[in-house]
């Protein structure tokens, strides 16, 4: 009789498929998994500690080191979070309102152009990453052209946006838009139909309705659960109930289903994005705000749809130029609590797949 | 904005049900309550099934530490009527302690380690309450006001 031994497998921080600093501990029984343990903290930095010893405008270009694929949207959660506690959200001039939107919403095209690319690396599949990083840094260079860096921006402004576009930019935009629907169908036949892709994935680390809420899922992940729920169109933020676009929402909850709502979700940025390049008016990009931020004593909490999930800011406010205290929501951070149980049972190859298709950057899960 | 729940039902609710656990907390945001620290449980369980108020999903669990006080912070959502409540639970200094909410959102159990790791609030009754960031040989607990380093 052969006598199988358990085996402690220790993946990461150094792994590939962990995307990042990640570790976790895993027991394996031949190649099924027994038990895993999460062990996270090795990017962390203090933001919520720095946070308190900066200015509130200070603050500004260290949300781009949070969720480092995604720092327009940061930025724009912090913002929108500090001109809350101001009480200034209903200042905030119509030109930078859809400025803030269509970056936001390009920020949110790159970083799911990233989400396909690697989960098909994630599977050995390296053509797809190509594709999806050709288009992805058409959208870096609009965003460099923009606020002249390509991953942390530092462009919002408390009161606005740190600069106007001008017509070439648009020109650009409008290509790249109107390229988009096809690429997007190019990751679609190459992905979506292939067929070992749909072996790797379907019915792997499914998450029920119930599961997910429990988990804290927000954002894509809990829309791939059956739960039509976005903020952008529940509870909309900036002017974002001025746009047309739909909430795709799956039903299984598995890995597929998390993958398939991101390549249905480009396709309503790209919608966004189209809206508001025919709308968006002539003016002033930045309110009348005072050049020392002194918010009111108070606290004030707000998130916004990031893309990962709900990124969310808890600022409290003591009537100084500083932040008392604050606190940063990371979707990231606690959609990964799912990773133990779910892992229990799962092949060892699954467990990359899953991990992928739950969508973490490190830099948002240990700030 | 925010939609609010109606404070004022909602505390008489709680008190009538566990006896005197909840008051209403003035602040600017008007949707805050505080809770006792040992009913937390109980409210929290009472206000995620009551069908009334479905606060289905925990938004946020943070802590701030006051002079006075050591405050740890609950966002609640409701998917159902999107109204926001806030629960505070307000934490003697000396000794920070409140129990744990694990078994109603596993969301809860990484967040109240990362707040036992960076504040130092013990939560009693959780089932793994180590260090989440900070190496486990790290000293003190930097998000309080008084650390040095």
């Amino acid at each position: 009789m052969l006598k199988t031994q358990e085996l402690t497998l220790n993946m990461g921080p150094q792994h590939p498929s962990t995307h990042g600093v990640f570790r976790c501990v895993l027991k394996l029984e031949g190649e099924y998994i027994r038990e895993c343990v999460n062990h996270t903290g090795y990017l962390h930095r203090g933001l919520e500690k720095l946070a308190e010893a900066r200015t509130y405008s200070q603050f500004i270009p260290y949300n781009g080191r949070l969720d480092y694929v995604s720092g327009m949207l940061n930025e724009l959660s912090y913002v929108q979070t500090v001109e809350k506690l101001m009480g200034i959200t209903e200042e905030i001039p119509e030109r930078a309102q859809y400025l803030r939107i269509i970056l936001g919403e390009l920020q949110r095209l790159a970083s799911h152009a990233i989400y396909v690319g690697t989960f098909a690396l994630d599977m050995a599949g390296f053509t797809p990453f190509m594709y999806a990083f050709r288009d992805r840094d058409r959208m870096l260079d609009l965003i460099e052209a923009a606020s002249g860096q390509r991953l942390m921006p530092n462009y919002m402004r408390i009161g606005g946006v740190a600069a106007d576009l001008d017509e070439e930019w648009f020109k650009e935009l409008e290509i790249l838009m109107n390229d988009m629907p096809a690429c997007i169908d190019e990751y679609d036949g190459i992905l979506t139909g292939n067929e070992i892709m749909r072996a790797r994935t379907i019915g792997v680390a499914p998450v029920s309705a119930e599961m997910a809420l429990s988990y804290g899922f927000t954002g894509p992940n809990l829309r791939a659960s059956g739960f039509d729920y976005d903020l952008r169109r529940d509870e909309p933020y900036g002017i974002y109930d001025r746009f047309k676009f739909d909430v795709p929402v799956r039903k299984d909850g598995d890995t597929y289903d998390r993958y398939c709502i991101r390549v249905a979700e480009m396709r309503e940025s790209v919608k966004i994005i189209k809206q508001a390049m025919k709308d968006i008016p002539e003016g002033p990009i930045m309110a009348k705000v005072p050049k020392v931020i002194k918010p009111p004593v108070g606290e004030a909490f707000h998130r916004i749809e990031n893309s990962k999930g709900h990124l969310g800011f808890h600022i409290v406010s003591d009537g100084s130029t500083k932040p008392y205290r604050t606190r940063i929501y990371s979707p990231c951070f606690v959609n990964l609590g799912f990773l133990p149980t779910t892992a229990k049972g799962l092949h060892l190859m699954d467990l990359v797949v899953a991990l992928a298709s739950i969508d973490i950057v490190l830099g948002e899960v240990d700030r | 904005m925010d939609k609010i729940v109606n404070r004022e039902a909602l505390v008489g609710e709680l008190n009538k049900k566990f006896g005197d656990c909840a008051e209403i907390f003035e602040d600017n945001t008007n949707q805050s309550i505080k809770v006792k620290p040992e009913k937390i449980v109980e409210v929290m369980q009472e206000i995620r099934e009551n069908p009334d108020y479905d606060f289905k999903v925990l938004m946020n669990l943070s802590s701030v530490d006051y002079p006075e006080n050591f405050t740890v912070v609950y966002h609640l959502n409701s998917l159902t009527y999107y109204h926001k409540l806030t629960v505070k639970v307000e934490l003697d200094k000396a000794k920070p302690q409140v129990p744990s909410i694990t078994s109603l959102w596993i969301a809860a159990n990484v967040q109240e380690r990362e707040v036992y790791d960076l504040m130092g609030i013990e939560f009693t009754g959780h089932p793994n309450l180590k260090r989440i960031l900070l190496s486990d040989d790290f000293d003190g607990h930097p998000l309080r006001k008084d650390f040095k380093n």
